[in-house]
């Protein structure tokens, strides 16, 4: 036991002080809060208008083209020979000609442009036109607009839970992003964290200090040392990533929040002045509505949150990184057991890595739904489960079944320690042979 | 059932018991160690030898490794294990240091049955070198001694001697890749001896080293012995195993083919040849010997190699010599380890 605890503690202690180590650890956080801020750069930059000139020969969208953030339109009355010409060199960007008989003929609609036209605005123009002449051809039909208007509702559908302790208010959407989040990780954890293990084994074993280690220590104490001493390693990691990357979001968005409002401000105010004043209403509107809808929309996602199962999310999410790990880590340990060097764990690696990245993409369709046979089975299966279970989670699960889940993985990592001891304690004083999986099954059943 | 079990008795005794004998023990010991039905347990606690080895056998997926192998080492001994590629040797040493188990057969480390504990009174040094690439010296040598089940600071204490007998003090802090190959030998020496086992295992010791540092190794070795360690040593270098071996065994083909102490193994096969240089003119003196050759010197004289009759020594050779030719030396041919190692293992061949 003595001896474990030491083995526990060289492999955190190496580790941990390895510059990579410490180089990730930070560099971690970091590279979340700059696509974080690479988004809001994203949304900064998405303020700069275009400006569209609309010539509207059959005179039926004049103010139909709504200005948005992205697209200010102006209509202008004049041959389309002049506006072509005049474009290069003028303020705007595009110029879209609508033909007099657009009602007959709507695909003769043509977008000029300078640069090439943006999908966005090919979509918006023929999205807006097609409206109208929907519009247009319905009212010929003898529908009302009091008709159309009370016909486009909308539709917003809000998720509730059935459960003993009443109805709940749930979000599909925090739980999927929670589910997918926490799977995503215990995919990660296992390759980064397995293929270190595998990767050390192998190294002891090619610099021949495992003779001298196991003169000491019982082969089980070595592999069992090296698994948990790197699965504390992944904790430490991964704990620090949370506390890191939680102090540089709140304090980074704190600082580019008040930055970016000014800013938005700044430039907003500067083009506006530059719009013709009917652009510049509605430019505004625009603007209220949109801070409006984004302040309502944070207390909704935290409110989904807390409608979540957070404790047993954090409580399941450590058993299951805890336990995928170490089902996967003997395993990959066993490997590099196996082995002389790096190069030959390809022909071994396949059928270990195969289930999870099997379990990675039926997480894809238990997304979709969590509820289904495929997700249940895969749940309970240790070999996947680790991943389907973390997925299913957060949209609540019945407790027999984390219960059967729980019991199975706890097995499933016991009897692949065991089997992956068998092969672990002939591999490592196996040298210069290249192993066959017929002789990696015999080592199991060796006498010791 | 009771009588299978004294004649094994006596079988062990016989091969110790001579032992016993001399290390000059009283005679009445010798008869209480051959009456007495309890005399195995009470011996046990303070064998005379550190590593008894009973009828050993290692089967491995396709041969066996060893074949009925016993060995005896007395405590305090330079104990050579040798044997050519492939003997069988590492395997037993594996065994001795619990890295596997025999399939049959018992190991009695100074009396005891071979347990767990013992991994601390045993230093191992396996002949493919191994350390830790990226670790530093010193923390690697207090990782090891440490696994050896000595404390931290019992550790550090035995590290601070040995870096200043082997002035490698400024090392401490060098990853072990920065060193030279002969520096890693060294460290790895150290590691082996740190916490002063009672066996120190030696596979090809000398091997990797210039002179100065096998000369430096060597009298380690023997400052090790003189402190009461036992050394069992496994080499192929048979200078060594001549300058340093007070016991030898010899293993090839997975069998014990030799085992004793070196003098008396180097007297078992001696040729009873003596080698004479002299000035005159001899025949053959069938009574006592036959000349197996003779050659003349450039200076005159001649040598002579002879072979003594049966039951001949050398002073009834020289008393016939003496009478008839002027002798200038004369020497018993004593086998050396090297053709001894040759001719045992042909011979089992």
């Amino acid at each position: 036991m003595n001896n474990i605890l030491l083995i526990i503690q060289r492999e955190y202690v190496t580790r941990v002080k390895k510059k990579s180590f410490i180089v990730m650890t930070i560099l971690g956080p970091l590279l979340m809060g700059l696509m974080y801020a690479g988004v809001i750069w994203a949304a900064i930059s998405s303020v700069n208008q275009k400006k569209v000139e609309v010539l509207d020969e059959s005179n039926l969208f004049k103010g139909k083209f709504k200005s948005s953030e992205e697209f200010v339109f102006v209509f202008k009355d004049d041959n389309i020979a002049n506006l072509k010409k005049s474009l290069k060199g003028s303020e705007f960007d595009a110029l879209v000609h609508i033909p007099a008989n657009v009602l007959e003929n709507p695909k003769d609609i043509k977008i000029y442009s300078e640069k090439g036209v943006t999908l966005e605005l090919q979509s918006r123009v023929e999205n807006a036109i097609e409206k109208e002449i929907e519009t247009i051809k319905l009212t010929e039909a003898g529908i009302t607009k009091s008709v159309l208007e009370s016909a486009k509702m909308d539709v917003s559908s809000e998720t509730i839970s059935l459960k003993e302790g009443g109805e709940k208010k749930s979000s599909a959407a925090a739980a999927s992003i929670i589910g997918g989040i926490c799977a995503f990780l215990i995919y990660l954890s296992v390759f980064i964290y397995g293929a270190q293990v595998m990767r050390s084994i192998t190294e002891e074993k090619t610099s021949r200090i495992v003779e001298i280690l196991i003169s000491s220590v019982k082969p089980f104490q070595l592999m069992i040392g090296k698994i948990v001493g790197v699965a504390l390693v992944g904790l430490t990691q991964f704990g620090l990533w949370i506390i890191l990357s939680t102090g540089v979001l709140t304090f980074g968005s704190k600082l580019v929040g008040d930055k970016l409002m000014q800013s938005k401000n700044a430039m907003t105010e500067a083009q506006m002045a530059s719009l013709p004043p009917e652009a510049q209403e509605m430019a505004k509107e625009k603007m209220q509505q949109g801070g409006g809808i984004s302040a309502e929309m944070m207390p909704n996602l935290f409110g989904a949150l807390d409608t979540l199962p957070l404790t047993t999310i954090i409580v399941s999410f450590l058993f299951y990184f805890v336990g995928g790990y170490l089902l996967y880590s003997a395993l990959f340990g066993a490997v590099g057991s196996a082995v002389d060097s790096d190069t030959d764990t390809q022909q071994f690696m396949l059928p270990i890595t195969i289930p999870i990245i099997a379990a990675f993409m039926i997480a894809q369709f238990v997304i979709r739904d969590p509820n289904s046979n495929l997700a249940i089975w895969t749940s309970m299966i240790p070999f996947t489960s680790p991943i389907i279970m973390m997925v299913r989670i957060p949209f609540g699960v019945p407790v027999w079944q984390i219960v059967v889940s729980v019991l199975l993985l706890i097995g499933g990592f016991i009897f692949t320690t065991w089997l992956a001891s068998r092969i672990y304690r002939v591999g490592i004083l196996m040298y210069g042979k290249k192993v066959t999986w017929k002789e990696l099954g015999k080592w199991i059943f060796y006498k010791s | 059932m009771f009588y299978v079990k004294t004649k094994i008795k006596n079988n062990n005794r016989s091969k110790f018991c001579p032992l016993v004998h001399e290390k000059s023990l009283s005679n009445k010991f010798l008869n209480f160690c051959f009456f007495s039905g309890n005399f195995e347990e009470k011996t046990n606690a303070m064998s005379d030898n550190i590593l008894e080895i009973h009828n050993v056998v290692k089967n491995y997926a396709n041969h066996r490794a060893l074949d009925d192998v016993s060995l005896t080492v007395p405590k305090g001994v330079i104990y050579g294990l040798l044997g050519p590629n492939g003997a069988g040797k590492t395997s037993l040493i594996r065994i001795v240091n619990q890295i596997t188990a025999p399939d049959a057969g018992r190991v009695l480390f100074n009396g005891v049955p071979l347990n767990e504990k013992n991994i601390y009174e045993i230093g191992y040094l396996p002949e493919d070198r191994g350390l830790y690439k990226k670790m530093k010296v010193g923390e690697q040598l207090l990782y090891l001694a440490r696994l050896k089940g000595l404390s931290k600071d019992a550790a550090m204490d035995k590290l601070k001697e040995w870096f200043i007998k082997f002035d490698i003090k400024t090392w401490w802090d060098k990853p072990i890749e920065d060193l030279s190959k002969g520096m890693q030998q060294k460290i790895q020496f150290v590691a082996t001896v740190l916490h002063q086992p009672k066996l120190i295992i030696l596979d090809e010791p000398f091997s990797g080293f210039d002179p100065i540092n096998a000369t430096l190794i060597k009298d380690e070795i023997l400052e090790l012995k003189e402190k009461g360690s036992t050394i069992i040593f496994s080499t192929h270098r048979m200078e060594s195993v001549e300058e340093l071996c007070d016991y030898i065994a010899l293993i090839n083909k997975s069998k014990k083919v030799l085992e004793g102490k070196k003098l008396d193994i180097k007297d078992q096969f001696k040729s009873n040849t003596y080698t004479l240089n002299y000035e005159g003119e001899m025949a053959d003196a069938a009574l006592n010997f036959n000349i197996l050759s003779n050659q003349k010197n450039m200076d005159g004289s001649q040598t002579a190699v002879l072979k003594a009759a049966d039951g001949k020594f050398g002073n009834d050779l020289l008393k016939e010599i003496l009478e008839k030719v002027t002798v200038k030396s004369f020497k018993e041919d004593v086998a050396s380890m090297n053709e001894i190692f040759i001719k045992a293992v042909n011979e089992s061949n």
